[in-house]
């Protein structure tokens, strides 16, 4: 039996104890700007204004938050497109002075009573892409930014010096102060902070701290990641989650932020003034129930979180192994989640906002580092999650020690493991076909399983290494690919094909090549390959439940919304489907969750006062959601083009892969594509994979024509005016833009449907201009 | 700080218990100054057949370790002890009670749990019920989740 009811106070991790001397440090502080405001009640779900912080010129202002901004935006992910498109031009680049980042909050978010309501959403202009990126993170900044009077903070503008902006809701007051001596690294400046700013010596007090920072490396690469702390008053450590995608910490680093901190005086279970408290705490407590009883028959999530995934998708041919060239290797059961639950802590709460009892944000607590700066120390490693798991599959890392020392830098590095690790695995691919060699790799031996050049390749990122590969290699494949077709090396085609990018950034992991509709939830998304539009995979490839393309345009549509809605909120998603009610497959449509939408809907209504429903919900998602894709067109982006994926997700690249799968694709040929068994068999590899990659390649095109369709907007992928309009979205600047946009289009002859369909197919509409009719 | 060995906890006679409640309005006495009982009482009293079941915490402290921010610990007298300045209303304790002892009233946010007190046993006019003290290990329970079980 594992041993619980230990007092908190006597609580051991085993972790190395710093001992920092807070007063200089905080004593070598500068206020650079103040500004203190009237405290006020969140009411309803909303604070009703923002804060907006400009480096450059030290301004510190806040803005009101109207009826029509709640009406249009929702809140959380909402605001913050409103917030940017009020600030930005569309010349905005990540490190144009005007770029802003965002974090905001929702008016769902900061509820105790319900699992899963305490995520921040942060947006700014990604390096990687060029575009709008959102990414939804836990830890108690967002309900703490909320409680201490604010729905969203904006940061705009640079500082010539490093700063932390701390907004103070026990004294009402917000200071811009430079900060020389702290650390950058993130698990430990978020410990000076957090001690520093507590108002007592006491974890009770620390609690009511929250940082936002990013390490060392977020300043040298292009994947930076923002690490949002929730001190645990049990190990006494400010843990940490990411705002992982997109390089949210590379644009805080280039506003010379090294940290943002939320204080709050209190807060309790009516902090976020519902309009119905008693219906909150009943619908939470029935969630807290079915996962008492369930977890563990369903996901078990309460004893390795997300990580049960491992063996799940090995099982199905969807683990990403050696750059996604294989779906399941015969070493990955040595990474299979058993490995992970010995290592992580047991019984004490782990939810990353209070109140998240499906408690799935696991820590390793005394890790001894095992390379680099901190080696020999003790440690708190936040995860590692499934998608840091399936890094090491991915790079062919296979020894769960490594895989948390991967995970404990690229945490405190300020480093999002997605990005990094299916960038190294790319890097590993290349290296394997000569096309990269050791010293083109500034002297690394990157090969598939080599695991210390992995973490010698994010030491030096840290350092700042001036080396060329390096440097290129920290920007991400995008960067890597250009670099290495001007350099001459490697076959141009093999190299877009493998490197496991789209619109810039880099996917999760997941193998998409059975999966049509999935290959479209990575692809026709506004941020770039990320799952967390849509995961479809089982409905698709598993159950065939959407075979056509307007079931699976109609799941592209839908689920995406719905997922939307988690944004505007401040919401987790997997309490939503990670834990289902027990009769849940004998609902009209169990991959909804019925019963849980409704949670959601009554939810909502219990706090804001309205009265939505499940409709309202798709339309408060659908306005932003199409606000977002318009605002890519505006900044050049977001048409067909852009919604390019690499042939590595859908199909074999080599003919490694075609024979490792040979059964599978010789049958797909017969059956799809309607050739007889015998020719098949008379066919080389390569004639086989030719005319699999040209299939794919169309159905991937008919998929795009079918949800653009769906969705609204033009074959070209442009949401159009008269689709704005049916939401409501009425910004006259914006409506016109996409008029011009749609026409440009039009006299480049864009305006078709991308598949080349034969007798007996139809495309979604026969009508050129089908959205005037609307 | 040495831990407490032994807690009392309530131990309930059906054969002397007429089913008065008067137990119930004694509890919410002491949680929410009402002699309402009911929802508001820690201790409930059930008619089962002819007879009555008792319905209240048994001490066990599986809630202990789900608190997010430690507004439950076990008191010098062994007894789970819910503080309500700390307690930010999450219902995680509620939700997981194996035996749905921690109570929520529709009164206020935060639960609420027999504290063995004794007000129950020095209402019940029968004798129906008494605090009998029991070694805290031969009850203690821990929140542990095996994988896949």
């Amino acid at each position: 039996m594992i041993q619980g009811q230990i007092p908190i106070e006597e609580y051991k991790t085993g972790n190395t104890v710093h001992k920092w001397d807070l007063k200089k440090i905080r004593f070598a502080h500068r206020v650079l700007a103040e500004y203190n405001y009237k405290k006020g009640e969140v009411k309803q779900g909303y604070a009703n204004r923002t804060l907006y912080v400009n480096l450059s010129n030290n301004t510190i202002k806040e803005k009101q938050v109207t009826n029509e901004m709640k009406k249009k935006f929702t809140g959380g992910r909402g605001f913050g497109l409103k917030l940017l498109w009020d600030s930005i031009k569309p010349t905005t680049r990540w490190d144009s002075e005007e770029n802003d980042l965002v974090i905001t909050t929702g008016p769902l978010c900061g509820i105790t009573q319900y699992p899963g309501f305490g995520k921040s959403l942060c947006l700014t202009i990604s390096p990687s892409t060029n575009i709008i990126c959102d990414s939804n993170v836990g830890g108690f900044f967002g309900p703490y930014l909320k409680f201490a009077g604010f729905d969203a903070l904006e940061i705009q503008g640079k500082a010539k010096h490093d700063v932390v902006v701390v907004v103070d809701g026990e004294k009402g007051k917000v200071t811009i102060e430079t900060a020389p001596l702290e650390e950058t690294n993130s698990h430990l400046l978020n410990d000076q902070l957090t001690h520093m700013y507590a108002s007592e010596d006491s974890d009770k007090s620390r609690q009511k701290i929250s940082v936002v920072s990013a390490g060392k490396a977020a300043e040298n690469s292009w994947w930076g990641c923002l690490n949002f702390s929730f001190y645990d008053i049990r190990r006494k450590v400010p843990r940490m989650k990411q705002a992982g995608r997109g390089g949210l910490g590379t644009v805080l680093r280039d506003k010379k932020v090294k940290a943002l901190v939320a204080k709050v005086e209190k807060f309790d279970g009516l902090s976020n003034n519902p309009a119905d408290p008693v219906t909150l705490a009943k619908i939470g407590t029935k969630l807290h129930q079915e996962i008492r009883d369930l977890d563990r028959y369903q996901c078990n999530m309460r004893a390795v979180g997300t990580g049960h995934l491992v063996e799940i998708m090995d099982a199905y041919d969807l683990l990403p192994c050696e750059n996604y060239r294989f779906g399941s290797f015969p070493k990955a059961p040595k990474i299979y989640s058993p490995h992970f639950y010995e290592l992580f802590t047991k019984v004490i709460p782990d939810g990353c906002w209070h109140g998240c009892t499906l408690a799935c944000a696991k820590t390793v607590d005394g890790f001894t580092v095992m390379t680099g700066p901190y080696k020999g120390q003790r440690v708190t490693v936040d995860g590692p999650e499934y998608e840091t798991m399936g890094c090491g599959s991915n790079m062919s890392l296979w020894d769960p020690m490594w895989i948390l020392e991967f995970n404990f830098y690229c945490d405190t590095y300020g480093i999002d493991t997605i990005s990094a690790g299916t960038s190294i695995a790319f890097y590993m691919e290349m290296y394997e076909y000569g096309i990269l060699s050791k010293e083109r790799c500034d002297g690394l031996e990157l090969c598939f399983g080599n695991g210390e050049a992995v973490l010698e390749f994010l030491h030096r990122m840290a350092q700042g290494d001036k080396g060329e590969f390096i440097q290129v290699a920290s920007k991400g494949i995008r960067r890597v690919k250009d670099w290495l077709i001007k350099k001459g090396w490697g076959d141009r085609q093999l190299i877009e094909d493998v490197g496991m990018e789209s619109k810039g950034l880099e996917y999760s992991e997941y193998v998409t090549k059975e999966s049509l509709a999935m290959q479209g939830g990575y692809g026709l998304t506004l941020k770039g390959p990320q799952h967390d539009e849509a995961w479809l995979i089982f409905m698709d490839m598993v159950n065939n439940a959407i075979p056509t393309f307007e079931k699976k345009a109609e799941a592209l549509h839908y689920f995406p919304m719905w997922r939307t809605w988690f944004g505007l909120n401040g919401l987790c998603k997997l309490p939503w489907n990670d834990i289902e009610p027990a009769n849940n497959a004998e609902t009209d449509e169990p991959p909804k969750v019925p019963e849980h939408v409704q949670n959601y809907v009554d939810i909502f209504n219990a706090v804001t006062g309205r009265k939505i429903d499940k409709k309202e919900i798709i339309l408060q998602s659908e306005r932003c959601y199409n606000w977002q894709r318009a605002m890519n067109v505006w900044l050049g982006r977001g048409q067909r083009k852009d919604d390019w994926i690499p042939y590595r997700s859908m199909g074999p690249v080599t003919e490694m892969e075609y024979m490792s799968r040979k059964d599978r694709y010789d049958k797909q040929i017969v059956e799809k594509l309607g050739l007889k068994k015998e020719e098949v068999e008379k066919m080389s590899v390569q004639e086989k994979m030719k005319i699999l990659y040209d299939y794919r390649q169309d159905q991937y095109q008919k998929l795009a024509d079918a949800v653009y369709y769906r969705r609204g907007w033009t074959p070209n992928g442009v949401p159009t005016p008269q689709k704005m309009k049916q939401l409501g979205m009425d910004d006259p600047t914006m409506l016109k833009m996409l008029q011009e946009k749609i026409d440009e289009d039009r006299k480049a002859g864009l305006n078709v449907w991308g598949g080349k369909y034969s007798k007996g197919e139809k495309p979604p509409s026969i009508d050129q201009k089908y959205w005037e009719k609307w | 700080m040495d831990e407490p060995k032994t807690v009392k906890i309530l131990k309930f006679h059906p054969e002397k218990c007429d089913g008065g409640k008067g137990c119930e309005k004694a509890c919410s006495q002491v949680h929410f100054k009402t002699d309402e009982g009911g929802d508001k009482s820690a201790i409930r009293i059930f008619k089962e057949g002819k007879s009555y079941k008792m319905h209240v915490c048994d001490q066990r402290g599986l809630c202990l370790d789900m608190c997010p921010v430690g507004a439950l610990t076990r008191r010098k007298n062994g007894v789970v002890w819910l503080d309500k300045d700390i307690c930010i209303g999450c219902q995680a304790c509620v939700g997981f009670c194996p035996i749905n002892a921690m109570r929520k009233s529709d009164a206020r946010i935060t639960p609420f749990k027999c504290i063995s007190c004794g007000a129950c046993v020095r209402a019940c006019p029968n004798g129906a019920l008494e605090l009998v003290e029991v070694n805290i290990g031969d009850i203690k329970e821990v929140v542990y989740h095996k994988q896949g079980v």
